[in-house]
């Protein structure tokens, strides 16, 4: 009990301070323009890498992911609301896994 | 009452993020009783780690009787990815709330409210509704890990297929409509896709490194490549 303890405060503190750190401490970098680039184009190639190859997986069947990715896509493509998005993926995995 | 509605649009804003949880939390949940870890010590996980891949590995590991500073170790690499996350974050909020506020917002820094927040308009955002976003976020993480002790089996299998993929759904939602109109995110897109799937697929290597490493791996050589490559035009973007 105590060893879990022990395991879960040190793996709160490990995962909160970087987290915590750039938040609270990165000073503002007007000066260095590489560095602000950099850090402007993290949320794209962030969520590439979180997208792919994680989705291949998430649905417990390669095709059935790739259909409802590609679904999210398109709709995505045109725009329509984030929450219609998803509930169209969600749908088509579903469907292609009953057929 | 300012602030109030502020975080009252973000649970709103953030629901997406909270219904997607549910399977994964519950799916958390019922691992670690399998595994015979304590309910209290399953629930204070998820309330004070907060941080879904690494509670997984981690039970696995306290499963298998690994080290206390080899779990710490691994949690602390998985989620090393967020120190990057709230770098980039931190340009766009860090001048506006004092530093309690934002030793707050960072305790609910996960890949989905990253990526939510920011992809949301700078003029739109505020205190409260980043607030909100991760407060729903929370809950439900924390809510569906205890409905995953208590229950005692699994969302049928076909919701739980379907479900899986909610989240990757709201990723493909949020970056698309931000790169279709601009040539140059699009090429850095690709870039990112590129090593992401180069980095998993190469024999030997792919099964090595694990996810959470993988992705800081994309997330700095792209980024690099990018804002060498294209000076003015990433200047540009807004």
């Amino acid at each position: 009990m105590n060893k879990m303890l022990l395991i879960i405060f040190g793996m709160a503190i490990v995962t909160y301070i970087p987290r915590m750190l750039p938040l609270v401490f990165l000073k503002s970098n007007d000066k260095n323009k590489f560095l602000k680039r950099f850090l402007k184009l993290i949320p794209f190639t962030a969520l590439s890498a979180l997208i792919f190859p994680g989705i291949i997986n998430s649905t417990g069947n390669p095709f059935s992911a790739i259909i409802g990715g590609s679904v999210a896509v398109v709709l995505a493509y045109f725009n329509i609301n984030l929450v219609f998005v998803i509930i169209a993926s969600i749908s088509s995995v579903v469907l292609f896994n009953i057929f | 009452m300012k602030l109030l509605k502020d975080i009252l649009k973000g649970i709103n804003k953030g629901a997406p993020i909270g219904i997607g949880y549910i399977p994964i939390g519950i799916s958390f949940g019922l691992i670690a009783k399998s595994f015979d870890i304590p309910g209290e010590i399953v629930v204070l996980m998820s309330l004070i780690v907060y941080a879904g891949a690494s509670q997984f590995i981690a039970v696995s590991l306290i499963h298998e009787g690994v080290t206390v500073i080899e779990i710490v170790i691994t949690t602390f690499i998985v989620n090393l990815r967020h120190f990057l996350m709230t770098a980039s974050l931190s340009e766009k909020i860090k001048n506006k709330y004092n530093k309690f506020w934002l030793a707050l917002i960072a305790f609910g820094v996960t890949d989905e409210t990253f990526a939510l927040i920011s992809m949301t308009e700078k003029e739109k955002l505020n205190k409260g509704l980043i607030l909100g976003i991760n407060l729903i976020a929370y809950i439900s993480w924390s809510g569906s890990t205890f409905l995953g002790l208590i229950l005692s089996s699994s969302l049928p299998e076909a919701i739980r297929n379907g479900m899986g993929i909610s989240l990757y759904a709201m990723f493909i939602a949020l970056l698309i409509p931000n790169i279709k109109t601009n040539k140059t995110l699009m090429k850095i897109t690709v870039i990112s896709l590129l090593f992401s799937s180069l980095l998993f697929y190469i024999p030997f290597l792919g099964n090595n490194i694990s996810s959470g490493f993988r992705i800081i791996i994309v997330i700095i050589i792209s980024s690099l490549i990018g804002a060498y490559m294209f000076e003015e035009e990433v200047d540009n973007i807004e």
